[in-house]
């Protein structure tokens, strides 16, 4: 009798145990990348190509090449509305779907989740926003501002300036003004521009813009009133726009205002026309259809009708960074590939290796059909960002034209500062710092 | 047949008086909390405790604090959002500058001091009334905004405004699973609403009913207006406080002053009148309504295979949950605590109508 009950429960663990490794195969060669985006709301203009663009990587990864060695990528959308409790709700239905890689969209998501990631073991991409600090690859296991974040943004901008005026020492006693998106995001810059204040003796005006950011009427008339230099733009969005129209209203020259990469696409200048004329941003990475990846795109997804958003819109600023998120994801997904086996659905901890090993060269790059849209960027352990290169780019009236050299941010500035905010972070958290061995999982 | 109360007879003043008078009213609640204490920790998916429970928990507790001011005491406030931003940013700071500290009285302690912006932003409650009030109180909104995003101290010298904690527990058990976390909120939860009911039932809560329902008749029988009113705004700002609180530790980690926008104020006020003013259950109706149905509709055209975009989705429920909103307060204006009611009604006498 013991031994039929025996039996029977160990015939059931092994019907079970093939069922469940039935169900695997079934769903092994495929890779889940969960998409938060807002394609509703005051920030819909700019999040809209932005998500277009991600998605349409991924179709064309599937068209083009079959996946990654043959693991299809397939994805999921999820509204945050730039909400952050929104965003949560999201990032914990997609997790349960096999997620293995997230990109918020959003800073003040990315705070909330930075808390959760490392339990759930799922690392998140902040290409160009989030924690200016969570480079610091040795405290912050699973983030990864690559590219650029707000202090790199803020210290080009200066640099720039600086260059403009025929030197680091012409900016003493310059009045150097950010309107910047009351929230984190906007804030972000603020420690890195009183550091620099510090040392070139500028002299830095924050004007708080109420988020979203429609109502900015008092904000340009402390414009008018300080008569700054330079306007610095940290804005998302409907402010932009708002803020370019403002500046025309307010009659200040839109020649002397930069904005942060993130103010710097064609939904932010369109409907400004004319009036945007002149306005400088920084950009990640370039615009327009010529890159071979768009094309790419163009031909083996939206001819096909199965394109993501108007066909005209395919290449923009925000489009191209989409893709280019997607594209260092799906980067990560093959490398991790190449260390934990080719063909095979990579967890959460293997893409965050790869995320953490990315070496795409200029090889690489021009293999991706990315020849000159962006930098080779390498990471690594320590180094969660990469590389930091942006340009400043123009507006003429009608389209984006580069202004710039490459513009690299100040190692010798940002260094400490990283280290300064990761310890204090570490400290609150009571977190140790990642062992060399640690760097090796 | 369900409700057939034959042969419950109460033969004390104790047996009359209870919370639930009704034996059928009893056994469905304890079954209710059974299944809320013992089943749902043992098998609710991650996703369902942090993206549903949690947070519908919380918004719960901070409706039922809204409700004794709006529903009970008639005083109608848009400052919620701020009352709950102050217990989140009190308690924050408790933690983090107290070492040692303990959750639950750095909770208790935000809860305090919302007590006491509650309090001052109630005193203009003695002169004014309605809607005039509902604009005093959106003073508070716009203060505790300011305050958050421009006064560093409140933040603990945060660069972006944004904080959070970290390594949460309560009597040497950590927070940290999200069972744990949601049996922690429906404890305080359990608790404040069972406190919440008995405060209404007292004499102080028949006073607020007395102001709300008519203040010069009460002031007439002896009802002193300012205690009424202060003690209502005291005790509301309190649970409003806690659920704020809760609200920045356990649901969201890390929160920056938008968490408790203005939004949120209007969220918890249509809370209260869709699930019924005046009613501790109308709370939680309320808040399962707001915050379950937008989710729900999001993934209906998923379900059925529907191939919308995102933004057509969400749109849609937009209007959808819109319509609803209307359509609720035509068909019953009193909530859907009313409709509960009358659903009780209807079954006492089912199947036997008259």
């Amino acid at each position: 009798m013991k031994t039929t009950i025996i039996k029977t429960i160990a015939l059931a663990l092994c019907a079970s145990g093939l069922s469940a490794t039935a169900v695997q195969a079934q769903q092994a060669k495929e890779q889940f990348f969960p998409l938060l985006v807002y394609r509703t709301g005051p920030y819909a203009p700019n999040g809209t190509p932005w998500a277009n663009g991600k998605q349409d990587y991924l179709k064309l990864i599937n068209a083009r090449d079959g996946g990654v060695n043959g693991v299809k990528l397939t994805y999921e959308e999820c509204e945050t509305g730039y909400a952050t409790d929104k965003g949560v709700e999201c990032y914990e239905r997609l997790k349960g779907k096999g997620a293995s890689l997230f990109d918020p969209q959003a800073t003040g998501i990315t705070f909330a989740l930075t808390d959760k990631v490392p339990q759930d073991k799922i690392p998140l991409i902040t290409l160009g926003y989030g924690l200016s600090s969570s480079q610091d690859g040795n405290v912050f296991k699973w983030n990864f501002p690559l590219m650029g974040s707000y202090w790199t943004a803020a210290d080009m901008l200066i640099q720039h300036l600086a260059k403009k005026e025929g030197g680091f020492d012409k900016l003493k006693g310059k009045k150097i003004a950010l309107v910047y998106h009351d929230s984190p995001f906007g804030k972000e810059p603020i420690p890195l521009l009183d550091e620099r204040q510090k040392m070139h003796g500028f002299d830095l005006v924050k004007i708080p813009v109420t988020a979203p950011g429609v109502e900015q009427k008092s904000a340009w008339l402390q414009v008018r009133q300080q008569r700054p230099d330079y306007v610095l733009l940290w804005g998302w969005g409907v402010m932009n726009s708002t803020a370019l129209k403002e500046a025309q209203a307010t009659g200040y020259p839109r020649e002397k205002m930069y904005g942060v990469w993130w103010a710097g696409a064609e939904p932010d200048v369109k409907d400004v026309g004319e009036g945007a004329k002149g306005y400088n941003a920084l950009a990640l990475n370039t615009s327009g259809q010529t890159p071979k990846v768009i094309q790419d795109i163009l031909k083996l997804v939206h001819d096909k009708g199965q394109g993501t958003g108007p066909k005209d819109e395919v290449g923009s600023v925000l489009y191209t960074r989409g893709l280019i998120i997607q594209m260092l994801g799906v980067e990560a997904v093959r490398r991790a590939q190449e260390r934990f086996g080719k063909g095979k659905v990579m967890s959460g901890e293997q893409v965050r290796w790869g995320l953490e090993n990315l070496a795409l060269d200029d090889k690489k790059l021009a293999a991706l059909g990315l020849t000159g849209v962006i930098r080779p960027i390498s990471t690594s352990c320590q180094d969660h960002m990469g590389s930091t290169w942006a340009r400043v780019h123009t507006w003429d009236g009608a389209k984006w034209n580069f202004s710039s050299d490459w513009l690299q941010a100040d190692e010798m500035i940002i260094k400490p500062m990283v280290k300064a905010g990761a310890d204090k972070y570490a400290g609150e958290k009571k977190l140790t710092r990642r062992t060399p061995e640690d760097c090796q999982s | 047949m369900l409700y057939r109360e034959n042969g419950q007879f109460k033969a004390t003043y104790r047996a009359d008086q209870q919370i639930f008078p009704i034996r059928q009213d009893r056994i469905a609640l304890i079954a209710l909390l059974l299944i809320a204490f013992v089943l749902v920790p043992l098998s609710a998916p991650e996703y369902l405790f942090r993206a549903i429970l949690i947070p519908f928990l919380i918004l719960s507790l901070a409706a039922l604090g809204l409700n004794i001011l709006v529903g009970y005491c008639g005083q109608i406030s848009l400052g919620t959002g701020a009352f709950m931003a102050v217990g989140a940013y009190a308690a924050y700071n408790f933690q983090v500058r107290i070492e040692g500290m303990p959750l639950i009285a750095s909770l208790l302690l935000g809860g305090a001091c919302s007590t006491v912006v509650g309090v001052l932003f109630g005193i203009p409650s003695l002169r004014i009334k309605g809607l005039y009030l509902a604009v005093a109180t959106l003073a508070a909104q716009f203060f505790v905004d300011w305050a958050a995003l421009r006064l560093k101290w409140v933040t603990n010298g945060s660069d972006s405004g944004s904080v959070s904690v970290a390594g949460l527990q309560v009597f040497g058990f950590s927070l940290q699973s999200p069972a744990a976390k949601y049996l922690f909120c429906l404890a305080i939860v359990a608790l404040f609403a069972l406190l919440a009911k008995n405060l209404v039932r007292s004499a102080i809560g028949r006073e607020w009913m007395a102001m709300r329902d008519m203040d010069v008749a009460a002031a007439v029988i002896g009802i002193r207006p300012v205690y009424a009113k202060l003690t209502a705004f005291a005790v509301s700002a309190f649970i409003v406080g806690v659920a704020g609180a809760l609200w920045g530790f356990i649901h969201l980690g890390a929160w920056e002053p938008a968490a408790f926008n203005i939004d949120r104020s209007f969220q918890l006020l249509f809370m209260v009148i869709i699930g019924g003013l005046g009613s501790i259950m109308g709370a939680f109706l309320g808040a399962a309504f707001i915050v379950l149905l937008p989710i729900l509709l999001d993934q209906i055209p998923l379900w059925f295979g529907i191939p919308i975009s995102t933004a057509t989705a969400s749109h849609l429920t937009s209007m959808i949950f819109g319509a609803l909103i209307v359509f609720f307060l035509i068909v019953e204006p009193h909530g859907l605590a009313r409709l509960w009611s009358t659903a009780k009604e209807k079954l006492r006498l089912w199947p036997f109508p008259h």
